[in-house]
């Protein structure tokens, strides 16, 4: 067949330049990682096609002399036929393939935590100030035993009988998603690690094996294991505070990952574990697992490996039978199950995947805490919430609706410039963030993303605060899966069911 | 008829209230003269619509049998409950409730007693083997929940709550307390804010030996309710009292903890003061934290809970709700105000405001209170 010379798809954007301001430093033609800019001899050249408006050419133009538009000219509107799924065609009829991209899904479905309210104390109870009282967030995870067996000293004192099983010591309930160094870049894990330790929480390496730089900061660490056993061995096993075995992400749940070889260079050969410029194929199943009782095993052979020293964590894509699933992985014996709903991120995964499978994390959740207290084994484990939490609010409300803890993944790449272009596959992020190239990575500093990263969940602990001294609490303990304190709007009485939460006024 | 159960369509009931407690350490009884006018200066706690009172050491003669109260809707209701108890209990006695008519209490369900045990070939030992505690907290649950018009409100041993729709110092009247003899007496006065009085929403609250007289909102029901549906308790009266008490009884009947420890759950101390404690003492109260988060009562209360061996007022872990303690001799006295204990006591040994979530605990075996909670400068 002969490769036609012209493409069906028009550029999405058009990266505009104000020929009067610019000066002609050519920072757009630097910062854009692209190749959008040139140099035409006298003036800036834009080849539109290449413009994904990730925006780091305008905000690193000095002059203000770029403007981004959306590109005018129409596909004629058809409510039916949209453009997306025109251009998806064209797409696949000129390539035969798959149509790939990163972050989570663009599609437009309902987002239940807009529709939930949250309460607060009026007169009966008081509200609680939270600058000037105590307002707890700090939050463990890992299993918790029903009930507390302890022994009297010899001076009559009460003691704890049993030692308690590992536990994750959070001081405020968020956790950095996974994201592998090779999805991501090194400097961009940096500043996670740098911004955990300062907050006294965890970041999570993604199945991309631990790099020696962040070896020290162990204590912040989750290391995962997934299908692809990347960087596995029992060093990196003990390296973090707690193990996760990743069976599923919401973004891409039954399907595996593929990082191209061409990202493979020595560093990420070495922490992978695997020959440079290999591709790296992670399958969709474990090979080791194909029922639950095989999950049970690594669980326990993880924790042979790690002296019983550490929670093992198991994360899963939100899917229609999540609660049983959930039930069975507490059942097999995870301490930490790892919930990621449908609108979560990834560094490249298949439209039709991402846009079409699984269920939204506030359902999920609702229908997992409830079945594992109707089954009395809720303490068993903690959960994570994760799969697009937006803010603190969502935050608030997924802890309400019974999660110990939220995950932060695509939030924390907007910190360091992310602009949820979706192109994160193709490894060529501006901002340094999903891409190897030594020169785009070397501008994302650790330090200075860091220090935004601390701030932004500083910021929001403080909003998660002021929300609990609002409902006459002063510890997160209070707030954790108490529906009570939610309401609906806007909401089915299917939906509210499934939620576990009563509307408005009622 | 709206007086026994809440059929309101609140998630739960909610109210302010005036309570106060006396215990006499060695267990010489006094009759409810002194209760009564205590609770009846905190009149202005309350606003009618529910007083009670329970008493410990009421029924020496039969001090080995539970003690049911029931109060019933209609003779309908009292006829299928005494079928279950004749069914499952050897029932000693039961008698009609002793009550007064007086011109304050005009409306009240028909109130009657029962002494009994659980017999020991009892249809549910086909299915488990229960004690007889236990059994006798699911009898009260299962009548709670499914017998219409009928509601056990109390049920322990050689005690008895007594209490209705009205102020306390009528509902004294109405059940003559001056009559009654015990060790140890609390009382309370409401002012729910959501429902208007129902006979069962009344304090105290009582399950077995426990019972609780509260003055507070629990901003941590929703949690408390669900921790406590996963133990299978059933938290049909949708009050905090009936929440707080179910707490105690997992805390301390089925997980044994001692009470004091018990308290430490209800009002924890922050993680600033458990991080200061060294080796044991930090480990042993960040696990209670880490295990039983669920039961932190949170939001303003006081309470005052009696028990087989004693009594416990306190406070909530910022107190948000007043509470006062003065002890006289054998005797110790708690109150929302310092006035309600003068009215009994003019000139204690000592009175003191017990710190935030520090308890004040008065057992009788040891004969003198052991702990109390933030007495300062003793």
């Amino acid at each position: 067949m002969t490769k036609s010379s012209f493409s069906n798809i028009q550029s999405e954007y058009l990266a505009l330049i104000d020929q009067n301001k610019c000066v002609r430093c050519k920072r757009c033609i630097q910062n854009c990682g692209w190749g959008t800019y040139s140099f035409g001899g006298d003036k800036i050249i834009s080849d539109h096609s290449k413009c994904v408006a990730c925006g780091r050419c305008y905000t690193y133009c000095p002059e203000g002399a770029i403007s981004i538009v959306k590109n005018p000219t129409i596909i004629r509107e058809n409510a039916n036929w949209k453009e997306g799924l025109i251009k998806n065609i064209w797409r696949q009829s000129e390539t035969g393939g798959i149509v790939i991209s990163g972050m989570g899904t663009t599609f437009k479905y309902k987002k239940y935590f807009d529709h939930i309210l949250l309460d607060a104390c009026q007169v009966t109870n008081p509200s609680i100030d939270p600058l000037r009282e105590p307002m707890e967030l700090r939050t463990y995870l890992g299993k918790k035993p029903s009930r507390l067996d302890i022994d009297i000293d010899v001076n009559g004192e009460p003691v704890l009988k049993s030692k308690m099983p590992p536990q994750i010591e959070l001081q405020t309930p968020f956790v950095f998603g996974a994201m592998s160094y090779g999805s991501i870049s090194l400097n961009a894990q940096k500043a996670m690690a740098l911004a955990a330790r300062a907050l006294g929480i965890v970041m999570n390496t993604g199945e991309g094996g631990l790099h020696d730089d962040l070896v020290p900061f162990g204590k912040n660490i989750i290391v995962q294991v997934a299908s692809g056993r990347f960087g596995v061995h029992r060093d990196y096993l003990n390296s973090g505070v707690a193990v996760e075995i990743k069976i599923g992400q919401g973004a891409k749940p039954g399907i595996g990952g593929h990082l191209p070889g061409e990202k493979i260079g020595v560093d990420i050969s070495r922490t992978r574990m695997i020959p440079v410029g290999t591709d790296a194929i992670s399958p969709a199943p474990h090979h080791d697992i194909y029922s639950i009782e095989d999950l049970r095993q690594l669980i326990y052979a993880v924790k042979e490996a790690t002296g019983y020293e550490k929670p093992v964590s198991v994360k899963v894509a939100a899917v229609h039978n999540i609660a049983a699933i959930v039930s069975g992985i507490v059942r097999a014996g995870a301490d930490i199950v790892y919930i990621d709903g449908y609108t979560g991120g990834t560094g490249a995964a298949p439209n039709i995947i991402k846009d079409h499978v699984g269920i939204p994390i506030e359902i999920a959740l609702a229908q997992v805490d409830e079945r594992l207290r109707e089954e009395g084994i809720r303490s068993e484990a903690s959960i994570i919430a994760a799969g697009s939490i937006r803010s603190s609010a969502d935050a608030i409300k997924a802890i309400a609706l019974g999660a110990d803890a939220v995950a932060i993944g695509t939030a924390a790449l907007i910190v360091m410039g992310c602009h949820v272009c979706g192109k994160c596959n193709t490894g060529n992020c501006s901002w340094g963030i999903t891409t190897q190239r030594p020169e785009l990575v070397r501008r994302l500093d650790p330090e200075v993303y860091g220090e935004r990263l601390y701030n932004l969940i500083s910021a929001w602990s403080h909003e998660i605060q002021e929300v609990l001294g609002a409902m006459g609490v002063n510890s997160i303990d209070s707030l954790r899966g108490s529906r009570e304190r939610l309401r609906g709007v806007e909401l089915t009485d299917a939906e509210l069911k499934a939620l576990g939460i009563k509307h408005a006024g009622l | 008829m709206l007086r026994t159960k809440n059929k309101f369509s609140t998630e739960r009931d909610i109210s302010g209230c005036g309570l106060c407690g006396i215990i006499n350490a060695k267990k010489v009884k006094t009759n409810g003269s002194d209760i009564k006018k205590s609770i009846s200066v905190e009149h202005d706690r309350g606003n009618g619509l529910g007083g009670g009172f329970a008493v410990y050491g009421n029924y020496p003669d039969y001090a080995e049998l539970y003690a049911f109260h029931i109060m019933y809707d209609s003779l309908s209701a009292k006829a299928d409950v005494e079928e279950y108890l004749k069914n499952n209990f050897i029932i000693e006695k039961e008698e009609t409730i002793p009550t007064f008519n007086t011109s304050k209490i005009y409306d009240h369900p028909y109130l009657h007693r029962y002494f009994i045990k659980p017999k020991s070939n009892r249809p549910d030992k086909l299915f488990h083997e229960l004690g007889d505690d236990d059994f006798v907290v699911n009898s009260v649950m299962l009548i709670n929940q499914n017998y219409d018009g009928a509601y056990v409100f109390s049920s322990g041993k050689n005690m008895g709550a007594f209490k209705g729709v009205g102020y306390p110092e009528d509902i004294a009247d109405f059940y003559r307390l001056e009559e009654i003899e015990g060790y140890m007496w609390t009382a309370h006065n409401r002012f729910p804010t959501n429902t208007p009085g129902w006979w069962g929403g009344a304090h105290p609250f009582t399950l077995l030996d426990w019972s609780i007289v509260h003055n507070g909102e629990i901003s941590s029901y929703g949690i408390n309710k669900r921790y406590l549906e996963m133990y299978k308790y059933n938290l049909a009266l949708r009050t905090d009292t009936e929440a707080i008490t179910y707490i105690l009884d997992l805390l301390i009947r089925k997980h044994k903890l001692p009470v004091r420890l018990a308290l430490t759950v209800l009002a924890s101390p922050f993680y600033q003061k458990i991080d200061k404690m060294d080796g044991d003492k930090k480990e042993l109260y960040t696990a209670l934290r880490q295990i039983y988060g669920s039961a932190l009562l949170n939001g303003p209360f006081a309470i005052v809970f009696g028990y087989a061996n004693g009594m416990v007022a306190m406070n909530d872990r910022i107190k948000l709700r007043p509470l006062v303690a003065a002890s006289m001799g054998d005797f110790t006295y708690v109150a929302s105000e310092e006035a309600a204990i003068r009215a009994v006591c003019q000139n204690p040994d000592i009175v003191w405001s017990p710190k935030a979530g520090e308890p004040v605990i008065v057992e009788f075996e040891e004969k003198n209170i052991h702990q109390k909670g933030g007495l300062i400068g003793l």
